[in-house]
């Protein structure tokens, strides 16, 4: 199987990321679902981006094309739950203030984004109503409850392509995100680009290869049941290359998360969406 | 037997602790990216080094190499060539390059270099100053790759 792929590749000859994504298209609920189109043009190494979807065997993208049989929503109507419910000192729901859910259409498209100055994510902004504006506790970055609410507030987005701005303020933050991607960390040495982008489509033993795009997170995985956050996941690539990774929420990841982002414009939202 | 009791030790001190006698990381002389001292200056062990080439906390060579010698295992990455036949491709001495530090021979390479203990930025600390193989492993896979022959 493995012998008679590499045979194929060797005689059409294809040098570098061969692209062994996969043919199929998506559909999720009726609406037609962007997984592949022609790279920003900042890009350099890249003609094509592809969602990690085009990636996954055929039952786990099943998995994604109707919302019953997909497991992140479970966690998503949990997310519906802690929007209505009313906590901290000032006695505020969610919906006390946003009208409707709705309402955050387009918002993960634009996503990690400059405000005064500094680089703010969703998980940032949910904080700052929860600390400033509900006078309640701070959700942990990648624990249950903001991962709930980041896929709740994530979906009204979904079939959306990925804007984000990475000239004007986004300028600095997205050139070190750009610098972070590229530099190799860990006893096994790798950069981000090794694997996502020099050889994407490849089996690294049981692992097929995407091009690590974000466009779907959070993510519902398949090893871990549970849905998973962008800082979340590049913690654990750092950890498999036996690295020391960066802080969840911290400035170096919220750089790399611009410039993935950035990485997948024109790619559709596809949050919650389903991984192995 | 007495391998045995060698191989206990290594792990009772980790799997990468330099032996006494062992060519330290640092002082592993490359010419060209040629290796012709043995690390350890003795002769590995083909047997075990089949088994670190596919175990996925020592070599996992098998997440970027195929290799044939190896049907019993269910999966073999393709990020790099496939193993058969790499001994007729190969010196022995330009293998222990190879896998000490393949940098050395394929600029920019992703496969990581084995033996070496630093140059490397932010190791989780249970590695930091380590190398990934001990001297004896690296000569164990040596021997053993020096077996897969083409025909
Ligand atoms: C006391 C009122 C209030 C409460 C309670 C509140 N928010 Fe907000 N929220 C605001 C205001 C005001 C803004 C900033 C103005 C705006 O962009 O709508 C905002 C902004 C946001 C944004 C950024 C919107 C954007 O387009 O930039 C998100 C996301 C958000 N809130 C989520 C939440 C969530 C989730 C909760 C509950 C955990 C919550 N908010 C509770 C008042 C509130
Ligand atoms: C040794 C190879 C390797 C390196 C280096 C690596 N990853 Fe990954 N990554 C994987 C594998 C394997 C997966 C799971 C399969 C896939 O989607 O590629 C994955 C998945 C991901 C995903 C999820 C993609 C999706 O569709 O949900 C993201 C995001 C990601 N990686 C980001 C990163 C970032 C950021 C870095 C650098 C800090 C990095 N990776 C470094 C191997 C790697
Ligand atoms: C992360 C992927 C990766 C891992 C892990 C890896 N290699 Fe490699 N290896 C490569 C790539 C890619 C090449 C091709 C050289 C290049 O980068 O151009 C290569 C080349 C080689 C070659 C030369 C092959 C030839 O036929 O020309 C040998 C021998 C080799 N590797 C042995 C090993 C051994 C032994 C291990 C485990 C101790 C190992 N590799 C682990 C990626 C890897």
């Amino acid at each position: 199987m493995t012998n008679t792929l590499w045979t194929t590749l060797a005689l059409i000859g294809l040098g570098t990321a061969v692209g062994a994504q996969d043919s199929n298209s998506l559909s999720i609920e009726g609406e037609s679902i962007v997984t592949e189109v022609a790279a920003p043009a900042h890009m350099e190494n890249v003609d094509t981006i592809y969602s990690g979807w085009r990636f996954r065997s055929a039952e786990t993208q099943a998995l994604e094309m109707d919302d019953f049989d997909n497991p992140a929503f479970v966690f998503v109507e949990q997310g519906m739950d802690l929007w209505d419910k009313v906590d901290g000192a000032a006695g505020k729901a969610c919906s006390s203030c946003h009208e409707n859910i709705e309402d955050f259409a387009g918002l993960r498209t634009q996503l990690p984004r400059v405000d005064d100055g500094e680089l703010v994510t969703m998980e940032n902004l949910i904080n700052e109503c929860r600390t400033d504006r509900m006078e309640a506790e701070p959700w942990k970055w990648s624990k249950g409850k903001m991962t709930a609410m980041t896929g709740l507030i994530g979906v009204q987005s979904r079939g959306m392509p990925m804007n984000v701005a990475i000239d004007g303020d986004a300028a600095p933050f997205w050139e070190k995100g750009k610098e972070l991607y590229y530099t190799r960390v860990g006893q096994l040495d790798m950069a981000c680009s090794n694997c996502h982008e020099d050889n994407y489509g490849m089996m690294i033993r049981a692992d097929h290869l995407s091009q690590g795009q974000i466009n779907g997170f959070p993510t519902y995985r398949l090893k871990n049941a549970k849905l998973n956050s962008i800082h979340g996941r590049f913690k654990g690539c750092m950890k498999n290359i036996r690295a020391t990774p960066f802080k969840e929420g911290g400035d170096e990841f919220k750089a790399l998360e611009l410039y993935l982002a950035s990485r997948g414009q024109g790619l559709s939202v596809e949050t919650p969406s389903v991984r192995n | 037997m007495k391998r045995a009791l060698i191989l206990t030790l290594c792990t009772a001190f980790g799997a990468t602790a330099v032996a006494a006698g062992d060519v330290k990381p640092a002082d592993v002389v490359y010419e060209d990216g040629v290796v012709s001292a043995s690390l350890t200056g003795q002769a590995g062990d083909a047997v075990n080094g089949r088994m670190v080439f596919a175990n996925r906390k020592q070599g996992n060579c098998l997440a970027c190499h195929a290799n044939s010698d190896m049907p019993e295992e269910g999966f073999h990455g393709e990020v790099g060539p496939m193993m058969d036949g790499v001994g007729e491709r190969w010196t022995e001495a330009e293998l222990r390059g190879i896998v000490s530090n393949s940098k050395m021979v394929f600029e920019g390479t992703i496969m990581p270099a084995f033996y070496i203990d630093s140059g490397y930025e932010r190791p989780l600390d249970k590695f930091a100053g380590q190398s990934i193989l001990s001297a004896q492993q690296v000569e164990d896979i040596i021997a053993y790759l020096l077996t897969l022959k083409d025909s």
